[in-house]
């Protein structure tokens, strides 16, 4: 196996070689956070149509072993979807680039309209099961959420404190499932990053707080997390990496972040 | 003029036997491949632990990687389907061939060759929006995401091939049976059941089989209405197939998460082999009986 990949190796390197004979093409390397995934593919191929000699590749690894990567060396800019540690901030720099706003939704036939965290988190843990418990008609409640691999899942579970602790009904591999599945069953609840979320379901408030650009912006929504870039403290990004560093961090950078379903930062 | 003919000749020949051995060819990379990604997570995680196992939860903090929940939705799925599906398909075959007229048989044989050409994601769209709530309030469950949703797409998503390889056998059955048997007193309803579909027997298993092997690879109609949650099956609970737990979870998976979706894979290549030999067994057996 590792000899066919190393065949397969040289015989792209030379079909490269031979396709853009004289231009040398420059790298940026990411690596880092799944949920990321969206916003960087965006961005990456905005960039790169601009500038065609450059190449943004991404190594889906999750955002520990983007962090990791960079204090290393094995990459230009590491993705996080957490915000650093105190003890990785000491050596690392971390800039905001999006933020990921994530809408609880239900059916608009439902009458519960606010719910707190702490609520949030017992219903998908199976504490509360029924809708009468937080001001709901007497129903028992359908949760729904993402497949185990999902980025949206992983923000969601790691903000109303429930890893591994929920009891799913349905388990949908894209949030247009999610949405239908919503906007189809009276008693469900679901997530989606607030792109997605339609009028055929309805996005509760989180502790009072309705769900908006300028909620997630100003920090009043909760159940948002943070994009990150994470850069080394004490050495210069390479020319490219820094030029798209730069881009990805500016207000054109905007309506890409947009597009893949995310927050911009207020600048 | 001879030299040039024989050429062309010995030209096809070879072209003809390069695309033989490219299917082989295919077939052995295949299950190559699969053999080679798909047994070293079996040897880490422990066969019997892996196949019977109940629980996966492979994103786990101490993740656990047993299939068995899998394996018997795709077992359970198969066979409602089949229990739904071929006595419909059956009897609807009958129908085209001995009891319709001209016009109504090939009216309904081109609305069957419509359905099997209906992708899956349209029968699973259509389950998710129409199926999935009307189980929920038929049975007043409080979401209708399950086996027996499944069971009822797959069941007609099985139809078609049921149907079209049963007629084709009924049509083979020679008419001196039928008129035999009508000669002798027997209703048109006798002769049917008693004479033609047991002379049709095998193309019927044959049929039977094919629906069988399209109902155990089918992944992404039932991925949607399933719910998709790794229970172990339930009529009405949300459970997740062989198939649907690679289909989820391979795009963002790593590690050994990875290793043991290949290995997920190998298990579903083995069941589809097997069913193939049972359909080369039926079809030989046809044969030579």
């Amino acid at each position: 196996m590792k000899k066919l990949t190393c065949i397969v190796a040289v015989v792209l390197a030379i079909a490269c070689l031979a396709g853009c004979t004289g231009n040398s093409e420059a790298t940026v390397t990411t690596d880092g956070s799944t949920s990321m995934e969206k916003v960087i593919g965006y961005l990456s191929e905005a960039y790169m149509e601009e500038n065609e000699n450059v190449k943004v590749t991404y190594n889906p690894t999750g955002s520990g072993s983007g962090i990791q990567a960079v204090l290393e060396g094995r990459c230009d800019i590491g993705l996080s979807s957490r915000n650093l540690k105190s003890e990785e901030a000491e050596n690392l720099n971390g800039t905001v680039v999006a933020i990921d706003g994530i809408a609880v939704i239900v059916n608009p036939e439902n009458v519960v309209s606010d719910l707190t965290i702490e609520q949030i988190g017992a219903i998908y843990k199976g504490e509360i099961t029924n809708w009468s418990e937080v001001g709901g008609a007497d129903a028992p409640i359908v949760l729904i959420g993402r497949e185990a691999a999902s980025g949206t899942r992983d923000g969601f579970e790691s903000i109303t404190d429930t890893e591994d602790m929920c009891k799913y009904n349905q388990e949908l591999t894209s949030t247009g499932d999610v949405v239908q599945s919503v906007a189809s069953n009276p008693n469900a609840i679901g997530y989606a990053s607030l792109a997605s979320v339609k009028d055929t379901v309805k996005a509760i408030s989180v502790e009072g707080v309705k769900i908006s650009t300028e909620t997630i912006q100003s920090g009043k929504y909760k159940i948002q997390r943070n994009f990150i870039f994470v850069t080394k403290k004490n050495s210069e990004l390479s020319e490219s990496a820094q030029a798209f560093f730069n881009f990805a961090t500016s207000k054109e950078a905007d309506e890409f972040i947009i597009s893949a379903g995310a927050v911009p930062v207020k600048r | 003029m001879k030299r040039a003919a024989d050429f062309i000749e010995k030209l096809t020949s070879v072209i003809f036997t390069l695309c033989g051995f490219l299917a082989i060819a295919f077939v052995v990379l295949i299950t190559g491949f699969l053999v080679m990604q798909g047994t070293p997570a079996i040897g880490k995680i422990g066969i019997a632990e892996f196949l019977f196992g109940r629980v996966w939860a492979s994103t786990a903090q101490t993740p656990s990687f047993g299939i068995l929940p899998f394996i018997l939705t795709s077992v359970y799925g198969t066979v409602g389907a089949v229990i739904l599906g071929v006595p419909i398909g059956i009897l609807c075959a009958i129908f085209i061939a001995k009891m319709a007229n001209g016009k109504m048989a090939s009216f309904i044989r081109g609305a069957v060759d419509l359905l099997s050409g209906i992708p899956s994601v349209v029968y699973g769209l259509v389950g998710m929006i129409v199926i999935v709530p009307f189980v929920r309030e038929a049975f007043n469950l409080p979401d209708g995401a399950t086996l027996f949703s499944a069971i009822i797409v797959l069941g007609v998503m099985i139809l078609p091939g049921v149907i079209s390889v049963s007629e084709t056998a009924i049509r083979a059955v020679p008419k001196e049976y039928e008129e035999a048997s009508l000669a002798l007193g027997a209703s048109k309803t006798e002769t049917v059941f008693k004479v033609v579909v047991p002379a049709a027997k095998s193309g019927i298993l044959t049929g039977v089989v094919l629906g069988i092997g399209r109902s155990i690879g089918e992944a992404m109609a039932v991925m949607m209405v399933s719910g998709n949650v790794a229970n172990m099956p339930g009529l009405f609970k949300s459970v997740r197939f062989l198939t649907t737990a690679v289909a989820s979870e391979m795009s963002y998976s790593s590690g050994l998460q990875r290793e043991a979706l290949f290995s997920v894979a190998l298990v579903l290549f083995v069941f589809i082999m097997i069913i193939n030999l049972i359909l080369n067994f039926v079809v030989k057996r046809d044969k030579e009986g």
